[in-house]
């Protein structure tokens, strides 16, 4: 009976992902201890976050796949309310209108987008699967568009960015054409000229100094540049666990958020690097893994988008940190500390679990 | 039919889909070798690189500025030394609000418009500044005022440091020298002699004087700390740290007491004194008057009192006995003498008459007499003795400037003493190759009568003057003047007195010597030009008295001390050594503007005399110093 009741309660959790997440979140305890310099309450704190987020994937993971469907609209129709009310009434912080205060908990609807979106466009393209046109593609992209300008205007470069590849990939996946995709480049390019001498002087001075971190050695650049000390004086083997000296004497900004792969490379050097991007892999791989064998035109587009955009935020984080890409605040991945950002992760595996279970339940 | 395009299009879709899926798995995998290649690169490809980075991150190498030496005289009278206090220092690049930063901390410490203008200065001259001293020397109770209130100052804070003192202010001021602030020239200066790093934690260094010429000596070798220190600059722990030695500690060969007395000695007038020790080269003495007080340029002089000094017609910042070049006038004339007798040209016997002036032949320009009316019948001796003109043209232009330049050039006229210190200047010696060289023109016979009597082209500093009396009563062997006699190490005794060679010997026949040092004896003895400075003492004074002018009296003029503008007045010279038989001192005065040397000048060498002799305090200044340990009681 308790054994049939535990299948029943892990049954929904897929094994091989179960296991790299796993993993991942153990190594996020264990560089979060060193982040902090061994601040405990803070591992605790992060430690919760994930329990709160496993609740809420095994809720996910055990939703039937219309449940999924049927939610799109509603959740994408909320995001974009909250974002409306953001922009009006929002809270300033750090230079950018990004939360919103409910009066019980202040909430940031950017991250809910990070699902809503892909889930809204493969729930249109599901709706218009039998006979998909250019048309469809365009109103996708429109689906797509007006969350990344609310979020772009926040500013919020680096979550608009991210909404937009997850975007992007649902409409690559729904097989938009190489010829659109190209004639969209190309217009992007021409029309980048125009739209540059529109910018104030500051504002491109901003979109600059993503490209040229030395530009700016004491802010942004100084992150980037402190990155990569740290990363490269991690050699081949890392300095050791607790031993960073960009780490523990503060050189490294972020150290517990944006930059916390420099101090998992800096303490563990290249092998360990390795190794982190293994894990990634196993994750990615099992993602592919779901996708492809998903029932339905709406599961697959959805599984396909969540994987790669996955693997974009790693990636992402790791190009910024290790200097191949500007600094723009993405966090690692199941790494970083943050409750917010573990949820809409849970989020997304909780789907790609369910979508994995149900997958010969709803066959057609 | 239907259903099968259905079907079609489904199995299309689906190829499509696992088509792009399988490029998506390809972007995904080349991007996680792109970040892999980028790994490898930063972490084992340029791990070195970046190792260095994150250490010179992680370590600072903190310099500890070395103890300067401190400068003693001959019996330990501590001359120059260090005193540790706090300073008040600003770092201007931290400091928002430079002005009103300023103004808050006057509620604080003292700050006065003084300190204001220093600071000013320092900051529009200081190189590469890390802090800025705005107040020196606070008090216990200012400095823990601003403990307390710190938190309020980012940028600025106390530091403990040793000061460096003068305590005899401007005694020997010239001598001593000062210390100031390291600026940019003294920065390439030292980065081109390679001693910036010995330099990295010092702010001062010698700008004159001893400070200055021994500054090597007195620095001392900075230490270094290594420090483990966080983002923040603030030093975690030391891993490794090199102890400071301490400057060396000079012991001149001055002696403080004779130099007040000796600069006591000369009242209100300006002037320098040089008393050597003619069996050694030590400097005794050494005045320059006026002198100015040291300790107001160690941390920059302020705009105001610096124009005042520099611009005062007194000059107290010129060093006159190394820099104040003065027509010898008659002290030339016992060397002249010994010229005479050593190339022949006249025997000490031979006489002269003396009409008060002197002719050259075929021409008639009166070479005047300072007795008008004349000295009579006249040797050598009485030549000496009464400093008599005349005697002195004739002698000079039998003699010829060459043979002049060539014999007086071996008591060290016109070229530098070598004395260790720097700034000194040559004076001038005249010969026929000089004159047209510098001005392309022929020696004249009236150039030769001037010479012999130490006017026209003569020029000499109080140096030199002394060190050829030191050599005139050593009987032609010469020592160097120096005034370092001993290094002591820190904290250890001090070297021994190392005996220093003789740096030339002239071979002077022993009774052409004795013969003029007779003469000279006379000088100091009734019926000598300084008889009455002579008078009573208990051991033979050998001196010369001589008269360098100001402004040319025209042929048919008169001289007359009242009628002339006072700082058109004279300089008074004498040359001394005593006890003339067996000279332990040698010494040359100059009173500027004071008029005949017998009347001021040599009374001065008399206090000196007296005092290194006999031990012999003068009055005033004992009562002086009997009233200053009553105030320091």
């Amino acid at each position: 009976m308790i054994k049939r009741l535990g299948k029943r309660f892990v049954a929904p959790l897929d094994p091989v992902m179960m296991a790299g997440l796993g993993l991942l979140v153990a190594t996020s305890l264990v560089v979060l201890y060193s982040a902090s310099d061994g601040n405990l309450a803070m591992v605790g704190k992060q430690f919760a976050n994930m329990l709160v987020a496993l609740v809420a994937m095994w809720l996910i993971a055990n939703m039937p796949l219309h449940y999924l469907l049927r939610s799109a609209v509603p959740i994408y129709v909320l995001g974009m309310v909250l974002l409306l009310l953001v922009a009006k009434w929002g809270d300033v912080s750090h230079g950018a209108r990004r939360w919103l205060n409910l009066g019980v908990a202040t909430i940031q609807p950017s991250e809910l987008m990070k699902i809503a979106v892909p889930l809204m466009m493969a729930w249109y393209f599901e709706k218009h699967e039998a006979a998909l046109t250019l048309r469809n593609y365009f109103v996708a992209t429109l689906l797509l568009a007006a969350p990344i300008a609310l979020i772009a205007r926040q500013p919020d470069l680096g979550t608009a960015i991210l909404i937009a590849a997850s975007g992007f990939y649902v409409l690559f996946l729904a097989g938009l054409s190489w010829r659109v995709m190209l004639a969209t480049l190309i217009a992007g390019l021409a029309a980048a000229k125009p739209l540059w001498s529109m910018l104030h002087d500051y504002q491109r001075h901003r979109i600059l100094m993503l490209f040229d971190p030395a530009q700016d050695a004491l802010g942004k650049g100084y992150h980037t540049i402190q990155g990569m000390i740290a990363v490269g004086s991690g050699g081949l083997l890392g300095k050791g666990y607790m031993n960073g000296s960009q780490t523990h004497l503060d050189f490294l900004p972020e150290r517990t958020t944006d930059f916390i792969f420099a101090v998992f490379s800096e303490e563990f050097g290249f092998i360990g690097a390795f190794v982190l991007l293994g894990l990634y892999l196993i994750v990615i791989a099992r993602g592919f893994v779901i996708t492809a064998e998903a029932s339905t035109y709406f599961t697959r587009l959805l599984a396909g988008s969540l994987t790669l955009t996955f693997f974009t935020y790693a990636f992402v984080n790791m190009g910024m940190v290790t200097g191949i890409l500007p600094v723009v605040g993405v966090p690692l991945p199941l790494i970083s500390y943050g409750g917010t950002s573990m949820l809409t992760l849970a989020l997304g595996f909780g789907m790609l679990m369910s979508i994995h279970t149900h997958k010969q339940l709803v066959k057609t | 039919m239907k259903r099968q395009t259905e079907l079609r299009n489904h199995q299309r879709e689906i190829h499509l889909f696992r088509l792009r899926l399988l490029l998506s798995l390809g972007f995904v995998l080349l991007l996680m070798v792109i970040l892999l290649g980028r790994l490898f690169y930063l972490q084992v490809v340029r791990q070195n690189y970046f190792h260095t980075m994150a250490e010179n991150n992680r370590i600072a190498l903190v310099p500890i500025a070395p103890n300067r030496g401190q400068i003693l005289d001959r019996n330990g009278v501590v001359l120059a030394r260090n005193y540790s206090g706090y300073t008040l220092e600003i770092d201007p690049n931290k400091v928002v609000g430079l002005e009103a930063t300023i103004n808050e901390l006057a509620k604080l410490v003292t700050i006065t418009a003084k300190d204001r203008r220093i600071f000013k200065k320092l900051l529009a001259e200081s190189h590469n500044y890390t802090t800025l001293p705005i107040r020196s020397r606070l008090n216990d109770d200012e400095a823990a005022r601003f403990a307390a209130q710190q938190y309020r100052f980012p940028g600025v804070e106390i530091k403990a440091r040793l000061f460096r003192e003068y305590p005899f202010r401007e005694t020997a001021s010239h001598l001593i020298g000062y210390i100031g602030r390291i600026n940019e020239q003294d920065m390439q200066d030292l980065e081109a002699q390679d001693l910036d790093t010995n330099y990295r934690g010092s702010d001062y260094i010698g700008k004159g004087g001893i400070e200055q010429s021994y500054e090597k000596e007195l620095h001392g070798t900075t230490g270094f700390e290594q420090v483990e220190v966080d983002a923040g600059g603030r030093g975690v722990r030391t891993l490794s740290r090199t102890s400071p030695v301490s400057g060396n500690n000079l012991i001149l060969t001055l002696d403080a007491k004779l130099q007040e007395i000796a600069e006591q000695a000369f009242g209100k007038y300006r002037g320098a004194l040089v008393a050597l020790d003619p069996n050694n080269g030590e400097v005794l003495a050494f005045v320059s008057k006026p002198g100015y007080d040291p300790n107001l340029f160690i941390d920059g002089i302020d705009t105001e009192t610096w124009d005042e000094l520099s611009n005062s017609p007194d000059v107290p910042l010129n060093n006159r006995i190394l820099r104040g070049q003065y027509p010898a006038g008659s002290t030339i004339k016992p060397f002249m003498a010994l010229a005479g007798l050593h190339f022949g040209t006249r025997t000490a016997e031979q006489t002269i008459r003396d009409p008060g002036y002197y002719m050259l032949a075929g021409s008639s320009h009166r070479y005047r007499d300072w007795k008008s009316g004349g000295h009579g019948t006249v040797n050598m001796f009485k030549a000496i003795a009464e400093s008599c003109d005349t005697y002195f043209y004739g002698l000079a232009t039998e003699m010829g400037i060459d043979k002049m330049h060539s014999f007086l050039s071996g008591f060290g006229f016109g070229g530098k003493s070598g004395i260790d210190l720097e700034g000194e200047t040559p004076g001038l010696l005249p010969s026929e190759e000089w004159k047209q060289t510098r001005y392309h023109q022929k020696w004249f016979a009236g150039d030769t009568v001037s010479a012999g009597i130490g006017q026209g082209y003569v020029l000499v500093t109080p140096m030199q003057l002394a060190y050829a009396a030191s050599i005139l009563a050593n009987d032609g062997v010469g020592y160097r003047p120096h005034l370092l006699r001993q290094l002591q190490a820190s904290g250890k005794p001090a070297e021994p007195v190392p005996s220093v060679p003789p740096a030339f010997d002239l071979h002077l026949d022993p009774e052409d010597v004795a013969f003029v040092k007779g003469a000279m004896v006379a000088v100091t003895k009734p019926g000598g030009t300084a008889a009455w400075a002579g008078a009573g003492a208990p051991y033979a004074i050998a001196g010369k008295t001589g008269t360098a002018q100001v402004i040319a009296i025209k042929q048919n003029e008169k001289y007359v001390e009242s009628q002339v503008d006072e700082r058109n007045r004279d300089h008074a010279w004498f040359i001394a050594f005593a006890p003339a038989e067996k000279p332990r001192i040698a010494l040359a005065v100059l009173v500027e503007n004071g008029g005949h040397g017998g009347v001021t000048a040599a009374p001065i060498a008399r206090k000196v005399f007296d005092y290194y002799l006999l031990s012999k305090v003068p009055q005033p200044l004992q009562v002086q110093a009997e009233k200053k340990e009553a105030e320091d009681d």
